[in-house]
C-alpha cells in the first residue's frame, strides 16, 4: 500500500542526549500505526517532530507525498491528541472544535462541527466549557477537534494514559471503530503494550531513539527480532538463554521424559486462566499460563514438571 | 488543633487590627467630626464634610483622577504583556530579565520621579538634546501636564503589571499554544486567541495592583502635573497639610476607598462571568 506518511533517517539531539537517532518509518494510508516503547525512548519526540513541535537534526518526513519537516505546525496537515488534551479552557466545546475550521478559513463551520461532535456523541454537549465535562468526554472533544480538519494523519500521544483504567478498555473499541468510520491514518504513541497490539494494524517498537521493529502485532507478539521486543511486548520467561511465552508453557503433575522439575511458588486465579509461577532446580523462575478450568488446581510449594516444545522457543544473538 | 491554629493566626490577627482596621475606624471617625481651629478634630459629629464633597470641582478631581489611572492601568497591559512574554521566553535569562524589572524599586520613589522632572522640563535633558541637534527651535512642553502624570504613572507601577503577567505566562502549560498551532493558527493568531486570553488572571491582577495605587496617587501628580492637575490623593494631601481640615480629607479618602472598592467588585464579578 502507498504510504501516506514516511520518515528517512530521522535523527535528533538534545544537549549530549541523542533522543531519535535514525528513525526510518513508513506509514500505509488509513492504517492504524502505533509508535510503541518504554518512556524515554523517542517516541514522543518522533511525533513532535512529525507535528512540526521540533525540527530533526538530519532525515526527511515526507506527507502525501510532499516533504513537510521544513514546514511549521500549522501548515502541516497533521493534527494532534495531546496527552492531556489541551482544550483551549476560555473556549466552549464548540469554539474548541471550531477553532481549525476558523483558522484555515473553510466554509460551513456549524454543520462540519456539528457533524464531529455527533460523530463523538457530544451533540448535546456543544455549549459546556472544558471544565464541566469528565476525562472521557474531554478525550472526545479533542478527538472531534482534530478530526474535524480532516488531517492526512491524526497524532495521538498517549491520549488513554489520563483515562481511569476502567474506561480505557472501552475507550479502545470506540477508538479503533472511530478510525476505521474516518478513513483517517491514525499514529498512536503508547508505553502499553496491551493496548497497542489491541488496536493496532502495525506497530513499531522504539527502544533508545531506534525502532527495532515494526510489522503487524501478531508478528511483533509471534517473531520478536530482539531480544528487548520479546520482553517489552508480551509476557517473557527467560529459560536457559531462550524465550518462551507464558502460553507455551506446559505443567504435569508426573515427571514425563524432557520436562523439568521445578517448585511452584505463587499461584494467580484470572479467570480463565490461571498464572503459575514456578522455581526450577537451577534458581531460574518462570511463569507459566495454564487453563483453569482443567482438573485441580497447582498449589504453591507443589512440585510440578514443565515443559515445552522446542519450536516455541525464540533465541537471540 | 483548633487552638494550634488561633495561635498561629492571632501575630497577623493583632498586626491586621492595629495597622489596617484600626485606622479605618479612626478615617470613618475622623469624616464625621468638625474641624479644629489649628488642625486636628473636635465635637461635635457632623454629616456636613460629605455633603460640602457633592460639588462639580470635587467631582471633576474625581473623574479626572479615574481617568488618568484607567489610561495609566491600560498603558500598564498594552506595555507589559510583551514585556513578560519575552522575559517568559528568554529561557536563562529571565531571572536577569526579572531583576531589571525589579531594580528600580532600589531606589526612592520620590527620587525616580523628580529624576523625570530633570529629564522633561524646558531645560531638561531631551529638551536640551533636541534643541541642540536643532530638531526643535523651542522646548517641547512636557512636565506639568496630564501626559506627564501618566507617564509617571506608567514608569512607577509598570512592574506591578509586568509580574503578575509574567507568572501566569510562566505556569501556562506550553501545549495551548502548541495545540493552537497545530490546528492552523498562526503565531500572531495564537498570541491573540489562546496567550492572551489564558493570560486574563494575570492581567486582572496587575490592573487591580495599578490601578488602586494611581488612584490614590499624589507625589507623581504634585511633582510632574503642576497645580493643573489636581487628583484625589492631591485633594486629601493638601487637607491634612495647607488647608488643616482633617475631617474633610478624611471624608475624601473614605468617598476615594469606596469608589475603588465598588469598581473592583464590580470587574470580579465581571471576570467570574467571563470564567
Amino acid at each position: 500500500m502507498e504510504p501516506i506518511l514516511e520518515l528517512r533517517g530521522v535523527r535528533k539531539r538534545f544537549g549530549a542526549q541523542e533522543a531519535v537517532a535514525g528513525v526510518s518509518l513508513s506509514i500505509p494510508r488509513g492504517s492504524f500505526f502505533s509508535l510503541l516503547g518504554p518512556s524515554g525512548c523517542g517516541k514522543t519526540t518522533t511525533l513532535r517532530m512529525i507535528a512540526g513541535f521540533e525540527s530533526p537534526d538530519e532525515g526527511e518526513i515526507h506527507l502525501g507525498g510532499g516533504r513537510i519537516d521544513h514546514l511549521p505546525p500549522y501548515q502541516r496537515n497533521v493534527n494532534t491528541v495531546f496527552q492531556n488534551y489541551a482544550l483551549f479552557p476560555h473556549l466552549t466545546v464548540r469554539a474548541n472544535v471550531e477553532f481549525g475550521l476558523r483558522r484555515k478559513g473553510i466554509a460551513e463551520i456549524a454543520s462540519r462541527v456539528d457533524a464531529a461532535l455527533d460523530q463523538v456523541r457530544l451533540a448535546g454537549k456543544a455549549s459546556r466549557m472544558p471544565a464541566q465535562l469528565s476525562g472521557g468526554e474531554r478525550q472526545r472533544v479533542a478527538l472531534a477537534r482534530a478530526l474535524v480538519l480532516q488531517p492526512d494523519v491524526l497524532l495521538l500521544d498517549e491520549p488513554l494514559s489520563a483515562l481511569d483504567p476502567q474506561l480505557r478498555k472501552q475507550v479502545r473499541a470506540e477508538l479503533k471503530d472511530l478510525q476505521r468510520r474516518a478513513g483517517i491514518t491514525f499514529l498512536f504513541i503508547t508505553h502499553d503494550q496491551e493496548e497497542a497490539l489491541a488496536m493496532s494494524d502495525s506497530i513499531a517498537v522504539m527502544n533508545g531513539g531506534r525502532v527495532e521493529q515494526a510489522g503487524p502485532p501478531e508478528e511483533i507478539y509471534r517473531r520478536p527480532r530482539t531480544r528487548f521486543v520479546a520482553s517489552f511486548v508480551g509476557a517473557m520467561n527467560w529459560i536457559e538463554g531462550a524465550g518462551l511465552r507464558p502460553e507455551a508453557l506446559r505443567i504435569c503433575r508426573t515427571p514425563e521424559a524432557g520436562l523439568r522439575p521445578a517448585t511452584v511458588t505463587v499461584t494467580t486465579f484470572l479467570g480463565p486462566v490461571m498464572h503459575v509461577e514456578a522455581r526450577f532446580e537451577n534458581g531460574e523462575t518462570c511463569v507459566a499460563e495454564v487453563s483453569a478450568n482443567g482438573g485441580s488446581a497447582f498449589r504453591e510449594g507443589e512440585c510440578v514438571h514443565i515443559g515445552w516444545s522446542v519450536s516455541d522457543e525464540l533465541r537471540f544473538e | 488543633m483548633n487552638r494550634l491554629r488561633r495561635l498561629f493566626i492571632a501575630p497577623s490577627a493583632v498586626l491586621l487590627a492595629v495597622t489596617l482596621v484600626g485606622p479605618l475606624v479612626i478615617v470613618g471617625l475622623y469624616s464625621l467630626l468638625s474641624r479644629g481651629a489649628y488642625g486636628g478634630i473636635e465635637q461635635p459629629f457632623t454629616g456636613e464634610n460629605y455633603t460640602r464633597l457633592w460639588d462639580p470641582l470635587y467631582g471633576e478631581i474625581l473623574w479626572r483622577s479615574l481617568w488618568i489611572a484607567a489610561v495609566a492601568t491600560a498603558l500598564c497591559v498594552v506595555i507589559a504583556f510583551p514585556m513578560a512574554l519575552f522575559i517568559a521566553r528568554s529561557g536563562e535569562k529571565r531571572n536577569l530579565y526579572l531583576s531589571l524589572v525589579i531594580l528600580p524599586f532600589w531606589t526612592s520613589f520620590l527620587i525616580r520621579t523628580y529624576a523625570w522632572m530633570f529629564l522633561l522640563r524646558d531645560t531638561g535633558l531631551i529638551n536640551t538634546v533636541l534643541q541642540a541637534a536643532g530638531i526643535i527651535k523651542d522646548p517641547l512642553p512636557m512636565l506639568y501636564n496630564n501626559g506627564a502624570v501618566i507617564l509617571g504613572l506608567v514608569y512607577g507601577f509598570l512592574p506591578f503589571m509586568v509580574l503578575p503577567i509574567y507568572a501566569t505566562l510562566e505556569r501556562l502549560d506550553p501545549a495551548y499554544a502548541e495545540a493552537s498551532a497545530d490546528l492552523g493558527a498562526r503565531p500572531l493568531q495564537t498570541l491573540w486567541r489562546v496567550t492572551l486570553p489564558l493570560c486574563a488572571p494575570g492581567i486582572r491582577a496587575g490592573a487591580i495592583l495599578v490601578f488602586v495605587p494611581c488612584l490614590g496617587t499624589y507625589i507623581t501628580s504634585d511633582l510632574l502635573g503642576g497645580s493643573k492637575t489636581i487628583l484625589v490623593g492631591n485633594l486629601v494631601q493638601n487637607q491634612f497639610t495647607d488647608a488643616r481640615d482633617w475631617p474633610f480629607g478624611a471624608a475624601a479618602s473614605v468617598v476615594l476607598m469606596a469608589v475603588a472598592m465598588a469598581l473592583l467588585l464590580a470587574a470580579r464579578r465581571r471576570g467570574e462571568e467571563l470564567l
